[in-house]
């Protein structure tokens, strides 16, 4: 079956079987490799992409029912060789350490910050309780998206806007 | 704002790791992103039975499949003499099952097509029948003499696989029979599994115009690996290209090598195309490698005052159907031995008797210097035992009985030297940082009010670093580890380690040794590891031991540059090299510290203007053995209340301080402390791999095996004392594992320091609500 979707800005089609899941089209299709799998039963969330705006799990969504849509990952956080301001804030506050995890961390952190430009603790640590880390603990984590938030609520901006 | 933070003198400082630029953007290579042109994909058929015999394997359905390339059974790997491989620990493991299965999910065949789904389809299409066996899932059951035997291959037939003891027996009974108070407590340590976030895998590729084989694998120790490979295949050494990419956590589950691996290289040599193998989520927890599952009992000895006079330990490891451990060769049971902690035992005595189940093959060291956390967790436990026996508050118990700093270097019972520590320093440390005292009174309080409130203290002694030469090889190759350094003529360097790290920074704290100790800044050094045509040979990542040996081989590597850089230092100066001095960042005259040289000009003069008669070139190689394993240590406290109408332990505080030694980047130092605490947090509170009666496994998946969200996990509270390795270049210790060693301890004393009012003096671990609820119910006093 032929899909077409936009990933990170830019149209893109594939033929792939009905079966085919969406986080395996990014990754073997579009070589999209930042998103990762990392379980079978949906619990990890290091697949997770923005799809229509909304975090998804992207080992959980067949490719077809992306097609028409609009998909976000890791690739796309990146503009104009401007790191997001998630990425710093991971990089900055020691929020990763094997990195497998990151890529759905950032973009679960991408759709709070969204939705809730300033968060406090508890709110984070909710809306990440579906990625899990093996690495760090969460703590760091919980710091590079308060270092995100800040950042970007003194650019006056909004995740997503900033350049 | 900078992100790459260019620091003169950059040892002890929190310099931003040079990973991040490529793992936050999502660039991070790991096995499963790479795609070789024409790579086949294999799946593995599994036993949905713990034991028994194979009847009749009928694969002509799959082999008809369009797309399927090849299909592998136990006999094919048979007829090569590959139906067999030999485990880290000595023993031997199926790759392909021949004859029989002897657990749940073992790997019966393996399917190679031109697809992920593909090769599953066709694994599906694989028909296997079975006549079901009877089952030995309880290792005490196994040495029963009526017990079926499991491995039929091993002379003489029987379920036990070794008995190992350590320590003087006899003085230890007699020391226990003199003793005022002796408490007995039965402590297991479940099965879990260390679970990285990326499960394993691997891509053969055989070249077969030239009989190179390049295998990509997610590998903590790929030289090793390397070698092993060769001596079960055949292939000469340097025709193996061992590549381990970008490893998404290892915590031990990636050292062991396991059939699907195998599979993967028999079948790329077989059909001259790379081939994949990735596991599921489902196949990591089922089939590679569990940790723990130590039954212990242990009697502890003191006098009235609360000395203590002795320690006995009876062990009996479940290893499940094969020894799959990874332990050095001299020690079946790790370094179990470091039982006797922080505590000075005159005498002690410790067996372990390793048994064979229908479980998963395993017992890898998880986040763990081989066996070190059941050691520490079992002292930990009993120690809080006695001080409950004793009436005694169990921080005092611990005081009361530390080495002593002047004790340093301290022979151990059962024969370590522990290098350095101050076990008390430590201790106050972290009972000031909690105020201790404070907490007792509020304890007291509560208890009046009838809520249940514990505090729990660990005060562990770690063990790591592995090993002297003289002690530790792991199949007869020595445990030393090794790094190069070249520098360029610019003056910039890359250096190459044996080891391989798997989200512990090595790319940054390494060059931070090497920076310090040639007075560049960590943007001046690469460093590279995994990659076993360009890296000089070492052992890998894991116990903790990359810092204390592969960083030492760092440090003494840039010290032979150094004092090579000396010499044409005095030669560009024009004074004898006796008269130079080095200020930590540039040579000068002595006496004249305005004249100078700093490494870069040293390296170009190097390749071009050298004193008459040296060598061109400004490198060093180090093979490292150390002269002794580094013992961390760490006390910590834990604060829980237990809701008395559910069972749900709240942890309401946890204070950690850990000594490390010297600490080469207190950032990367602390991110490891918080990793290693929340690990051991699941393992005390939410994780074991449990089977049923019929061996099957009940914690397969995610859904079944909890890993701990940021909504459970408690917030950490860190900090250190610093007392360095006297052996170690730096005075360096691990410290990875530390806290998934020290922590489960500390959980586990303060729920039963919750419910001691009640008369429980242990529970085993992990600490489900359910099970803490049927204490209280049994007490009458749930709400
Ligand atoms: S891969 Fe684990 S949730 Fe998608
Ligand atoms: S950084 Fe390794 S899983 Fe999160």
């Amino acid at each position: 079956m032929r899909v077409t979707l936009t990933v990170n800005g830019e149209v893109r089609s594939a033929d792939v079987e009905p079966r085919t899941l969406l986080a395996y089209l990014l990754r073997d299709e579009f070589r999209l490799t930042g998103t990762h799998v990392g379980c079978d039963t949906t619990s990890c969330g290091a697949c997770t992409v923005l799809l229509n705006g909304v975090p998804v799990k992207s080992c959980t969504v067949l490719a077809v029912q992306a097609d028409g849509g609009e998909v976000m990952t890791v690739e796309g956080l990146e503009q104009d060789g401007q790191l997001h301001p998630l990425q710093e804030g991971f990089w900055e506050s020691h929020g990763l350490q094997c990195g497998f995890c990151t890529p759905g961390m950032l973009m679960t952190a991408y759709a709070l910050l969204r939705e809730v430009p300033d968060p406090d603790e508890e709110t984070i640590r909710r809306a990440i309780s579906g990625n899990l880390c093996r690495c760090t603990g969460y703590q760091n984590i919980v710091k590079a998206i308060r270092y995100a938030a800040e950042r970007l609520s003194a650019a006056g901006a909004v995740a997503g806007e900033v350049k | 704002m900078a992100l790459e933070v260019t620091e003169a003198r950059p040892l002890g400082k929190p310099i931003k790791r040079k990973e991040d630029a490529r793992l936050v953007r999502g660039q991070g290579r790991y096995l499963d992103d790479i795609a070789l042109p024409g790579m086949l994909y294999l799946a593995l058929v599994r036993s949905p039975y713990a034991h028994a015999r194979i009847k009749r394997i009928d694969t002509s359905r799959a082999k008809a499949l369009p797309g399927v390339h090849l299909v592998l059974t136990g006999e094919d790997l048979a007829a090569k003499n590959l139906a067999w491989m030999p485990t880290l620990a000595g023993d031997k493991q199926m790759v392909l099952a021949v004859g029989k299965v002897l657990f749940q999910y073992q790997e019966v065949a393996a399917v190679v097509a031109e697809s992920r789904a593909l090769a599953e389809d066709a694994a599906n299409l694989v028909e296997v029948e079975y006549e079901p066996l009877p089952v030995v899932v309880d290792p005490f059951y196994a040495l029963e003499p009526e017990a079926p035997i499991l491995r039929e291959d091993r002379d003489p037939p029987s379920n036990r696989i070794f008995h190992w003891e350590v320590g003087d027996r006899e003085a230890t009974e007699e020391a226990l029979r003199r003793s005022a108070v002796v408490v007995k407590e039965r402590i297991r340590m479940p099965r879990v599994h260390p679970a990285p976030l990326e499960p394993c895998g691997c891509i053969a590729d055989y070249q077969r115009a030239t009989g190179k084989l390049t295998w990509y694998v997610t590998s903590q120790a790929p030289h090793a690996h390397r070698t092993v490979l060769s001596l079960v295949s055949g292939l000469p050494e340097h025709k193996i290209h061992v590549i381990s990419p970008d490893v998404g956590g290892g915590f031990g589950n990636k050292v062991p090598v396991f059939p699907g691996y195998v599979c993967a290289i028999v079948a790329s040599i077989g059909l001259g195309r790379p081939v994949k193998w990735v596991e599921t989520r489902t196949e990591n927890l089922t089939s590679t490698n569990f940790a723990r599952d130590y039954h212990m009992e242990v009697e502890i000895g003191a006098t009235e005052d609360g000395r203590v006079t002795a320690l006995k330990v009876f062990t009996i490891a479940d290893h499940g159907a094969f020894d799959a451990a990874a332990d050095p060769t001299r020690f079946p049971a790790g370094l179990f031995s470091i039982v006797t902690g922080s505590y000075d035992f005159p005498t002690a005595f410790a067996e372990v008797d390793g048994v064979y189940t229908n479980k998963a093959p395993g017992g890898v060291a998880y986040r763990c210097s081989f066996r070190v956390t059941e050691a520490s967790f079992l002292i930990e436990r009993a120690m809080n035992s006695l001080a409950l026996r004793l009436n005694l508050d169990p921080a005092e118990l611990r005081l009361r009985n530390f080495i002593p700093p002047e004790k340093f270097p301290y022979r151990s019972p059962l024969g370590w030297t522990y290098d350095s520590g101050d076990y008390a320093a430590t201790l106050k440390r972290a009972m000031e940082i909690i105020d201790y005292p404070a907490l007792r009174r509020e304890q007291a309080e509560r208890r009046a009010r009838g809520e249940l409130m514990g505090i729990g203290v660990s005060t562990f002694t770690e063990i790591v670093g592995a090993g002297p030469s003289h002690t530790f090889d792991i199949l007869g190759i020595k445990m030393f580890d090794s790094c190069e350094i070249r520098v360029h003529p610019t003056g910039k360097v890359i250096a190459r380690l044996g080891t391989r790290h798997q989200g512990q920074g090595h790319e940054t704290t390494f060059a931070q040794v090497i920076a310090e100790e040639l007075g560049l800044t960590t943007d001046d050094v690469i460093v590279e590891e995994g990659d076993t045509d360009t890296a000089p040979y070492g052992l890998g990542t894991y116990a903790s031991r990359s810092t204390p040996t592969a960083g030492a081989a760092a440090a003494v590597a840039a010290r032979r540059v150094r004092d090579k850089a000396r010499k044409i230092a005095a030669h560009l100066l024009e004074v004898a090299e006796e008269d130079v001095d080095w200020d930590g960042q540039r040579f000068h005259p002595v006496g004249a510290p305005a004249r100078s040289v700093g490494m870069a000009e040293v390296a170009l003069a190097a390749y071009t203007n050298l004193p008459p008669g040296m060598e061109p070139g400004l490198e060093a190689s180090v093979y490292y053995d150390p002269p002794n394993l580094t013992f961390p240590n760490g006390a910590y406290i834990c604060v829980v209340d237990i809701d008395r109408g559910t069972g749900q332990v709240h942890v309401r505080r946890f204070v950690a301080v850990d000594d490390c030694g010297t600490v080469i980047n207190p950032m990367v130092v602390e991110g490891q402390i918080h990793g290693g605490l929340t690990e051991g947090f699941a393992i005390a509170f939410l994780q074991e791999i449990a089977f049923d009666d019929t061996g099957n496994c009940l914690a397969p998946n995610f859904m079944e095996y909890l890993v701990p969200t940021a909504v459970e996990t408690p917030r950490w509270e860190t900090d250190r004392t610093v007392t360095p390795s006297p052996h170690h270049p730096i005075g360096a210790k691990g410290v990875g594992e530390s806290p998934n060693v020290g922590s489960p301890a500390a959980f586990a004393n303060a729920v039963i320091d919750a419910l001691a009012p009640l008369g429980v003096t242990h529970l085993d671990i992990p600490l489900y609500p359910w099970k803490v609820w049927e204490v209280l119910r049994q007490h009458g006093i749930t709400e």
